[in-house]
């Protein structure tokens, strides 16, 4: 085992160096140019000049904020925004060491004495913001997901049931989810009633809200997917005699993927914009959430901590949308095909 | 004359169109002895296609019918086993699984775990195809998707095995490297075949009887050649025989003389 793994690593360093040695001796000057230019270079330099004229045309603007900020200002809130993180984590560590020295005491003095353990309540910070804003919408897009891909593939297999459905769907699609929010507010704080509650109510408000979004493109995508195998394939599969489920698992399913995975990734990018709009309005924790307060707080430094959830927010998405890429490339079959 | 085993009856089909129904085919009369390889030939469009679909179940005939030893066809079955034009392997599964999925489904209550594996590699093997097992269809030539397409069908255990212009997307080397392959399990299996052609040489060579089709709309048997030529065939022989020039001259005339394509 240990053998294996030396030899693993053996390889993989092996690669890398001979990788390295390759692109440093082996490839001509100006090709490795180049090279360097085109992954490397020109999305730099892009981001340079975007840099400057975001610096020029900020400090031309000045609101009842003050100045919109620039780079410079936005990296600092960024900057500022972990420290405030770190210390309140600080702050709570110190919390618990206090509560447990406390308690200790307490029980040395009196073994039956009842010691209460309370919970942190400091504020939430930046970071604890983003995460409750990632774990929201990763639950909404799921449970739209497990809705979604379902309806699709059987609206895709039967014209009936496609019939049934489109004109519903076609309707909910172009609703806004700012127009669904209020009624899953007033129904969940209705149905959802429980004195030990297993999730926030605003967590669920947020949750649903994106799920009602994210449902439209995976069913409209998965249903065209399904429709459109080769029609071969469907014969082959008449022939076999396949039975429901297993026509469904080793034929439609793997055809419609590449169509499936894009409407998902659709979804999830519309999920996270909605989300960010839901926790804005109905102020449920999270990003948008952290920018509404930002704007109605009104200092100096807000716009510029608004900036900072701006640029945060688009990288989150397009993180997310690069694992929802990766999880294509694995669970895909065709390994050649170009998937961007 | 062998015993009858697949009959067709007064086969008409309609399809429908917007200008009020198409007649496809039109009285369509035959009959099949068990294990003999019959070929359908005729220019495209004449519905050769159709014929074989009513017989595999996936088009249903407006009026006449099929019947396969006393039962009449209605649809699908893997008794009647097809080898598509192209291919149509499943292409995330490689050529074991693709045939593992119709053995799998046509023996899952009379062969064991052993004897299914064993059985999917004696029909790989059948095609020259037992090296290439693991790979996947995109990994695979032409000619070898084409072979486990065969060794599918013929894994199903077919009464029939119905052939779409099995080599029509194959170079001319290729296919004839196909042909005698085919001609070679046909020796050992004696399986009854349907194959559609264009090429009128694999026709003569492969088949016992060639049923040449007129054109459409409507279009029904024209004539029916028998072609008695001593098995096994071989390609460069017959080449100078008298007789298989005969058959393939016959062949060309109806083709290209009494059913040639005005729209051609």
């Amino acid at each position: 085992m240990t053998e294996h793994i030396m030899t693993m690593f053996h390889n993989v360093r092996n690669g890398w160096v001979d990788k390295m040695m390759r692109y440093l001796v082996d490839i001509p000057y100006q090709e490795k140019l180049n090279g360097l230019a085109k992954s490397l270079l020109i999305p730099l330099v892009a981001f340079g000049v975007f840099l400057v004229l975001w610096a020029s045309v900020a400090s031309q603007i000045k609101t009842s904020l003050g100045q919109v900020p620039g780079p410079v200002q936005v990296w600092e809130q960024a900057i500022t925004l972990y420290d405030e993180h770190v210390a309140e984590r600080v702050k709570e560590q110190a919390f618990i060491e206090r509560q447990e020295k406390r308690n200790a005491k307490k029980l040395a003095k009196n073994p039956d004495a009842v010691v209460k353990t309370r919970p942190y309540t400091g504020k939430t910070t930046y970071l604890d913001q983003i995460w409750t804003s990632i774990y929201t919408v990763l639950t909404g897009f799921i449970i739209a997901s497990i809705i979604a891909i379902p309806i699709g593939i059987i609206s895709g297999l039967s014209t009936t049931i496609y019939k049934a459905i489109n004109p519903l769907i076609q309707m909910f699609k172009p609703v806004s989810p700012l127009a669904w929010l209020p009624i899953v507010t007033m129904v969940v704080s209705a149905v959802y009633i429980s004195d030990d509650p297993l999730f926030d109510k605003s967590y669920l408000n947020s949750a649903i809200t994106v799920t009602l979004c994210c449902l439209w493109p995976t069913i409209i995508n998965t249903t065209v997917g399904v429709t459109s195998i080769d029609s071969d394939l469907k014969n082959v599969s008449r022939v076999l005699r396949l039975g429901w489920m297993t026509n469904v698992f080793k034929i439609v399913l793997p055809s419609s993927i590449p169509m499936m995975f894009a409407g998902l990734r659709v979804s999830l990018g519309i999920g996270w914009m909605v989300l960010i709009a839901a926790e804005m309005l109905a102020q449920n924790p999270g990003l948008g959430k952290f920018v509404w307060d930002e704007f109605q707080n009104g200092s100096s430094n807000s716009l510029a901590r608004i900036m900072v959830a701006v640029f945060t927010i688009g990288l989150i998405g397009f993180l997310l949308d690069r694992i929802m890429l990766s999880l294509q490339k694995m669970v895909s079959w065709d390994k050649s095909a170009i998937i961007r | 004359m062998l015993k009858e085993h697949l009959l067709l009856s007064k086969v008409t089909i309609d399809f429908p169109t917007p200008s009020g129904p198409f007649r496809a085919l039109d009285d369509v009369n035959l009959s099949i002895a068990e294990g003999e390889f019959v070929s359908l030939i005729g220019h495209s469009g004449c519905g050769k296609s159709t014929v074989l679909n009513i017989v595999a179940g996936l088009h249903q005939a407006t009026s006449g019918g099929v019947i396969l030893d006393g039962k009449e066809v209605n649809d699908p079955g893997p008794e009647r086993s097809v080898v598509f034009q192209n291919h149509s392997l499943l292409p995330w599964l490689t050529a074991y699984e693709n045939v593992e999925l119709a053995v799998k489904q046509v023996f899952k209550n009379t062969k064991s775990k052993a004897e299914m594996d064993e059985w999917i590699r004696h029909n790989l093997e059948l095609v020259h195809m037992e090296h290439a097992m693991d790979k996947r269809p995109s990994e695979i030539s032409g000619g070898m998707k084409q072979r486990v397409g065969i060794a599918r069908a013929l894994a199903m255990e077919p009464k029939v095995l119905l052939m779409d212009e099995p080599f029509g997307a194959l170079d001319a080397l290729t296919r004839a490297h196909m042909q005698e392959s085919l001609m070679e399990i046909q020796n050992e299996l004696r399986n009854t075949v349907i194959m559609i052609t264009h090429d009128v040489d694999e026709a003569v060579l492969l088949s016992d009887r060639i049923v040449m089709m007129t054109n459409g709309p409507a279009a029904t048997i024209g004539e029916i050649l028998p072609i008695e030529l001593e098995r096994p065939r071989d390609r460069l022989t017959l080449a100078d025989d008298p007789t298989y020039n005969h058959y393939r001259a016959e062949v060309l005339t109806f083709l290209h003389e009494r059913h040639s394509r005005s729209a051609a």
